[in-house]
């Protein structure tokens, strides 16, 4: 009989997750340390959410890709071009903001369809295609229009000024004025659709097949899954979400520019590895990628609160990138050899569904 | 005889689209191949092709070499250029007076630096068994910046009389300096390739790295040196756009280079997964990617739209080329075949698919 796994032993998913995780909070921990008083305000931390609300929605979407085996390099650029539509539609006349929104899932949708279809179905490497649409878009992006637009639509500029006031969370600034805490909508936006994902990653029909396709294509075949349209449609998801993003980006700004989302695609590459997810498929966890991202954007925000040169701010990524991988593929040949067993008690492990 | 149709296709389609393109500008004028001789050397469209492209015909050799052992793409080649760059343009700056001997200088030193970055991407693909894009995606996020701090200001200017003369033309020699060194560079590595076991070790390796293993070759000694070699590549495609810009801009030199290099590899027919390569491909391929970027604006078409054209391109390139595409075309040519008609052609359609043309070829791309 075959030795059945202990179940308590954590999986590789929730494993690079935990290590994501302590690190963000170390990284967190050691920014209130050093800067107390910007650190410690609730409003620098709902900040990280609000103002990069479009960040970790693109790291989200690529995430689902990359567990399924593939890569897009696109999703900066669609979001570019999202905004940018979004802004020439509201300036255009009297237009409506619901338009704008359907304007914007319809782009991101179109692009999943296409870069989903070319790569699921005719089997073209996902680099290359996704290459080619990053370039489209970008092409797109400035024959549609070359200068910055800002949008001055009344209802508009409403929801872009909209924020949520929290009033029992706020700080009390040096002269002793009470400042309520105020949120983005885009960082709601954000916690919904952590939420959506992870419970269609976990408990869908749909992510579960996703997982074992990022894992084996072909067990997953012989498993009975349609491999090719899954596959289609992580793609298409994940062009939603870059959709999504770009009209969250335009709502955050206001402005449509040709610069929007430029190089968020590498960002959010980073974020998702720095997260957990490997970019070899089958192996991440959602709550990871929005984490790796918020680390990264919190290593940028000690930076700046430092004040050195923004030269190093790269480089610090850089180097914590280096940290994260070596990191993850040291833990991850320790498991391999079995000499290193990590296994949590039953009631800590975040899920057992994991891979 | 297999073997040899398979790699017949391989270049046949790049240099198709070479000669659709070619078509396109000579329909737009006929004076396209016109050469003239301006201040002692050569100068029209030929020359001007091959004068662009020699920095991304260099990386894409290299690039082709750690796509086939390592199975992944190398995307910091571009800011590995704009580092070793950054070297030269400093110790020549330093060295005081420019001669031919302080260049050499430099330019070795250069060429140590791209040895080191390559050891580094090397070691962590290698060793430490990263995936090759995210290896690299370290250097692509810090890269800029290190180029940046050694140069230690913004864009230093290395304008003297010998440095222009590398990038354009040498007095006496009709052909531009930079065509010159990627053509010396280009024998040198088919020598390398010839007389080396490297082309069957890094198949081998990226084929089956066990297998590879067990015939023993040292797969981590493999993917190292591709990763070296190609440090060595982006040394000397640094060293070619500094010189031919006359100045080092560190945050624009080779600004996305990676993403045509790599496209230059797909378009020359390899698979991007590793395995069997071609260099010839690539090289085609980059050539490809240059004369497309000139007949966009040759064509005249909106500066801003160029980039989606080439998308456009890219799409319907990769759509001929992908392996459902062709296996479906196999099929309608032997469906038609066998409809028109008796004995005879049944027997060439067989004779053809024995000699492993479309079908077979096509399941071992799959296998890769």
């Amino acid at each position: 009989m075959n030795a059945i796994k202990r179940k308590e032993a954590i999986s590789n998913s929730n494993l690079l997750f935990a290590i994501a995780a302590a690190i963000f909070v170390l990284m967190y921990g050691f920014a209130i340390l050093t800067y107390p008083h910007s650190f410690l305000q609730y409003q620098t931390f709902f900040d990280l959410f609000s103002l990069n609300a479009p960040l970790i929605i693109i790291t989200l979407g690529l995430s689902i890709v990359m567990i399924g085996g593939g890569i897009d390099i696109s999703v900066g650029a669609v979001t570019g071009l999202v905004t940018m539509c979004c802004a020439v539609f509201l300036e255009s006349g009297a237009r409506t903001v619901g338009g704008s929104v359907l304007l914007a899932l319809g782009i991101g949708i179109g692009f999943g369809l296409l870069q989903g279809f070319l790569i699921a179905y005719l089997e073209i490497q996902p680099f290359i295609i996704t290459l080619a649409g990053m370039f489209l878009a970008n092409g797109l992006l400035t024959t549609i229009h070359k200068d910055p637009l800002n949008v001055t639509m009344p209802a508009f500029v409403q929801l872009r000024d909209f924020e949520i006031v929290i009033p029992w969370l706020g700080t009390t600034n040096r002269l002793g004025y009470f400042i309520p805490l105020e949120i983005k909508p885009g960082a709601v936006v954000v916690v919904v659709l952590v939420v959506l994902l992870v419970v269609l990653m976990h408990w869908s029909r749909f992510g579960r097949n996703l997982y074992a396709v990022g894992g084996n294509n072909q067990s997953a075949l012989m498993l009975g899954i349609n491999v090719k349209r899954t596959k289609f449609f992580s793609y298409v998801l994940c062009g939603l979400l870059s959709g999504i993003a770009g009209f969250v980006f335009i709502m955050t700004t206001g402005a449509g520019n040709v610069g929007n989302a430029s190089g968020f695609e590498m960002k959010a590459i980073a974020g998702s590895i720095i997260g957990g997810t490997m970019l070899s498929g089958g192996v991440g966890n959602l709550i990871g990628s929005p984490v790796g991202a918020l680390t990264l954007l919190t290593i940028n925000e000690l930076i700046r609160a430092a004040g050195v040169n923004s030269n190093f701010q790269a480089i610090a990524s850089g180097m914590l990138l280096c940290i994260f991988i070596v990191l993850q593929s040291v833990v991850m040949w320790l498991r391999g050899t079995d000499s290193f067993k990590l296994a949590l008690p039953a009631w800590l492990v975040p899920s057992r569904k994991g891979n | 005889m297999a073997k040899m149709k398979a790699r017949g296709f391989q270049v046949f389609l790049p240099l198709s689209v070479l000669a659709i393109l070619i078509f396109i500008n000579l329909i737009k004028g006929a004076d396209y191949f016109s050469i003239s001789i301006i201040h002692g050397a050569l100068y029209g469209n030929i020359p001007n092709i091959l004068f662009g492209a020699s920095e991304l015909v260099i990386l894409s050799i290299g690039m082709t070499l750690v796509t086939s052992s390592s199975g992944g793409q190398d995307i910091s080649v571009g800011v590995a250029a704009a580092i070793t760059s950054s070297v030269f343009v400093r110790i020549l700056l330093s060295a005081g007076g420019i001669t031919w001997m302080t260049i050499l200088v430099a330019f070795l030193a250069s060429c140590v630096v791209g040895i080191v970055i390559g050891t580094f991407n090397g070691a962590l693909v290698a060793v430490f068994k990263v995936q090759p894009m995210v290896a690299t995606l370290i250097l692509y996020t810090a890269g800029r910046s290190i180029a940046f701090l050694i140069d230690g200001r913004l864009s230093p200017v290395i304008a003297n009389g010998l440095t222009s003369q590398i990038g354009s033309v040498i007095p006496g020699i009709p052909i531009q300096t930079p065509i010159i060194l990627t053509a010396v560079f280009i024998v040198l590595f088919a020598v390398l390739l010839k007389t080396t076991n490297l082309k069957l070790y890094s198949q081998a390796v990226g084929n089956n790295q066990k297998a590879a293993r067990l015939n023993g070759i040292n797969p981590v000694r493999i993917k190292f040196l591709t990763y070296m070699i190609l440090g060595v590549c982006t040394a000397v495609a640094g060293f070619i756009a500094v010189t031919k810009a006359g100045r080092h801009d560190s945050v624009n030199l080779l600004k996305f280079v990676e993403m045509d290099a790599i496209l230059a590899v797909a378009i020359g027919g390899n698979a991007l997964g590793g395995g069997k390569f071609s260099i010839s491909g690539s090289i085609i391929g980059a050539y490809t990617i240059e004369v497309l970027n000139r007949t966009l604006l040759r064509l005249e078409v909106d500066p801003e739209a160029i980039k989606a054209f080439k998308a456009v391109f890219i799409i319907i390139l990769m759509v001929l080329a992908s392996p459902v595409v062709r296996e479906s075309a196999a099929k309608g040519t032997r469906w038609v075949r066998s409809r028109l008609g008796g004995a005879v052609q049944i027997q060439t359609a067989v004779g053809i698919d024995a000699a492993g043309l479309p079908k077979s070829d096509i399941s071992a791309k799959r296998e890769e």
